[in-house]
């Protein structure tokens, strides 16, 4: 059993990797579940129009936070900000009194706001005073309409990182990789035709998950298809180019597992996907916003439960757009690197020289 | 192009502060067979992937047709262990843009004439190791390369299977591939035109295997038991008996004359010698 100990300890102490993960994994589980892991919404970006728009602003209390007044503006100008995910909630103050408009894709929030205004109506004993509340696009506040959206974001984050990390490195440990650098193909044609299947099988998978979505859990898609295909395919650029890069800088499929988990992680539990955004503290919200999930939630959200407009969703498709030409950029210039020759170094998962029958 | 200029000249290489290989020169006529043969780590791997551009050289002169005209197995089979045998041999027909009609009717050739056509439809990772190997070979010379590059093609081969690959190689060579292989069984190097031997990333020796075998400097003895003292360095065991190498050259009634794989091993001995 000692020797047994011993090799062990030996074949950790070279994967460090695995070293490493075992040591950063804890690490992040404990900031997510200490600092992230929390359903409770302290603020809530608010819109107050209508004629009495100042007063009513100046009445609300934590946990709103008023970031707009303007008393010019009607009901549909307040509809216009909730659908564009420009506040989760809008307060309309008018003839028949005031109304309080609750974004329903935004579960946690809507909740919170009416969990506020109940308890605002219970102190001061007048239930008018906070007026009607209405909840727009998740009117029953259904947790499947909210997760059906962000869960397509993350199957395709699953088919695109983590299936597409195993592509290449399967290639270097059957010794293929070797071959393919030598044959008449462009290293662009070996990185485009690695990542294509994937990409089809992902998009058949969005198609289902999506569909699915909607005829079992009833979930909504008043937005345009084209907004949601065009989010999707900028999502998949950077999960496809975060496959890749992952996979070329792993030596070994195990490697490049872990790599993809832990890329996977983070998205999982830092996007909004489940925990809110506007929950987290500070030190680690900023994280979620490196996070290319973050934006296609967004995206897929805004679209699906909102009918939100292309306009509308400008900056996630932008961030997007950028994530993912820095990160395909840094995969082709991986993947070229080893399907270039170069004297250098011996090339990763090449095969050692044989070993041949002695001379003497 | 033709293939008689195919080679290299006073060719390097290093990886960082080690030299891999250290001004070799071999040149590869179009239509014939040769065998690059040495130690561990005396370069033959190496020397074999800058001609296929699997490494660049460091200096030195590298003759090569472009990448569409250029076979090669590396050390491993370099197929697919979860694409079929005619799936393979399928994917490397479009990427050599051999067209189908021409591939299909290369691929049953080779495969009827190898033993593979049974195992056409099996995995590549279901294959014996001879059978795959003989499918990185049809492979490596489906698209009819005008150069050939093989490293160690018959290696963990059973004797069947060896004849099989020398019946690809011998082909390849007849429709004129210029053909290099590394190989560590010096009685198959005999079957090549010419032979390099290689000793960490040097040129040790080169010419035909009769070349190389008349230029065996000193004499070479048979003895029944290893010798002792200082003999014992100049000596090696083949089968029952041992071989005892004199660089100074004596008579005796057990001198005999060497062969190919005995003036591979003095010529090791020889630079040992001299170092």
């Amino acid at each position: 059993m000692w020797a047994m100990i011993v090799k062990e300890f030996r074949q950790l102490r070279r994967d460090r990797r695995t070293l490493a993960m075992m040591i950063v994994l804890p690490v992040l589980l404990l900031v997510v579940f200490g600092y992230a892991a929390s359903f409770d919404v302290t603020t809530i970006p608010t819109k107050v129009v209508g004629p009495d728009a100042a007063a009513v602003a100046a009445a609300l209390r934590a946990p709103f936070e008023v970031v707009s007044v303007d008393p010019g503006q009607n009901r549909s100008d307040a509809v216009t900000a909730l659908r564009d995910g420009r506040v989760p909630v809008a307060v309309v103050t008018d003839q028949a009194g005031m109304t309080v408009l609750l974004d329903g894709s935004e579960l946690f929030t809507a909740n919170a706001a009416r969990r506020a205004l109940a308890q605002t109506a219970a102190q001061s004993g007048q239930s008018g005073q906070t007026g009607q509340v209405e909840v727009l696009y998740n009117r029953d506040l259904k947790t499947s309409a909210v997760m059906v959206p962000g869960l397509a974001g993350m199957i395709l984050l699953f088919v695109g990182t983590v299936i597409t990390s195993l592509g290449v490195v399967r290639e270097r440990q059957s010794g293929t990789l070797e071959q393919l650098a030598v044959m008449p193909l462009r290293p662009r044609d070996v990185f485009l035709g690695k990542i294509v299947p994937y990409f089809l099988v992902a998009s058949l998978d969005l198609a289902i998950v999506v569909v699915a979505g909607m005829l079992l859990f009833d979930v909504p898609f008043r937005g345009s298809v084209f907004t949601l295909l065009l989010g999707s395919l900028l999502f998949l650029f950077v999960t496809l180019g975060l496959g890749v890069l992952i996979s070329s800088v792993s030596q070994n499929q195990g490697q490049a597992i872990q790599l993809a988990m832990m890329t996977l992680l983070p998205q999982i539990l830092l996007s909004g996907l489940i925990f809110p955004l506007r929950s987290m503290a500070a030190g680690v919200r900023w994280i979620g916003y490196l996070l290319p999930l973050t934006y296609f939630t967004q995206i897929s959200r805004g679209v699906m439960l909102r009918g939100a407009s292309l306009q509308s969703l400008w900056q996630p498709l932008l961030i997007l757009a950028v994530l993912g030409a820095v990160v395909v950029t840094l995969a082709t210039l991986r993947f070229r690197s080893f399907l270039a020759p170069s004297p250098q170094r011996t090339r990763p998962g090449a095969p050692a020289a044989p070993a041949p029958e002695p001379v003497r | 192009m033709s293939g008689s200029g195919w080679g290299v000249t006073d060719l390097s290489v290093h990886f960082g502060d080690r030299v891999a290989l250290d001004k070799v020169s071999l040149r590869l006529p179009a239509g014939q067979v040769r065998a690059v043969v040495g130690g561990d780590g005396a370069g033959k791997t190496t020397l074999l992937r800058v001609l296929a551009g699997a490494v660049a050289p460091g200096t030195g002169e590298v003759r090569r047709p472009d990448a569409v005209h250029i076979g090669y197995l590396p050390g491993s089979s370099g197929t697919y262990p979860d694409l079929s045998v005619t799936e393979n041999l399928a994917f490397t027909a479009t990427a050599y843009r051999v067209p189908p009609a021409v591939a299909r009717e290369r691929t049953r050739e080779y495969l009827e004439r190898t033993g593979l056509a049974p195992a056409s439809d099996r995995l590549a990772g279901n294959l014996s190791g001879g059978m795959r190997q003989k499918l990185g070979v049809i492979r490596a010379m489906l698209h009819r390369p005008d150069l050939l590059v093989l490293d160690e093609p018959t290696t963990g081969v059973d004797p069947v299977s060896r004849a099989d690959l020398w019946w690809l190689i011998a082909r390849a060579a007849a429709q004129g591939a210029a053909v290099v292989l590394s190989t560590t069984y010096l009685d198959e190097a005999e079957r090549a035109s010419r032979v390099l031997l290689l000793d960490h990333g040097r040129v040790l020796v080169e010419g035909t295997p009769d070349d190389i075998i008349a230029a065996v400097p000193g004499t070479l003895h048979r003895l029944p038991a290893r010798p002792a003292g200082d003999a014992a360095r100049r000596a090696w065991r083949r089968a029952t008996t041992w071989r005892l190498w004199d660089p100074d050259g004596s008579t005796g009634p057990d001198r005999i004359t060497p062969d190919l794989q005995d003036a591979v091993t003095i010529a090791a001995l020889a630079q040992e010698v001299s170092a």
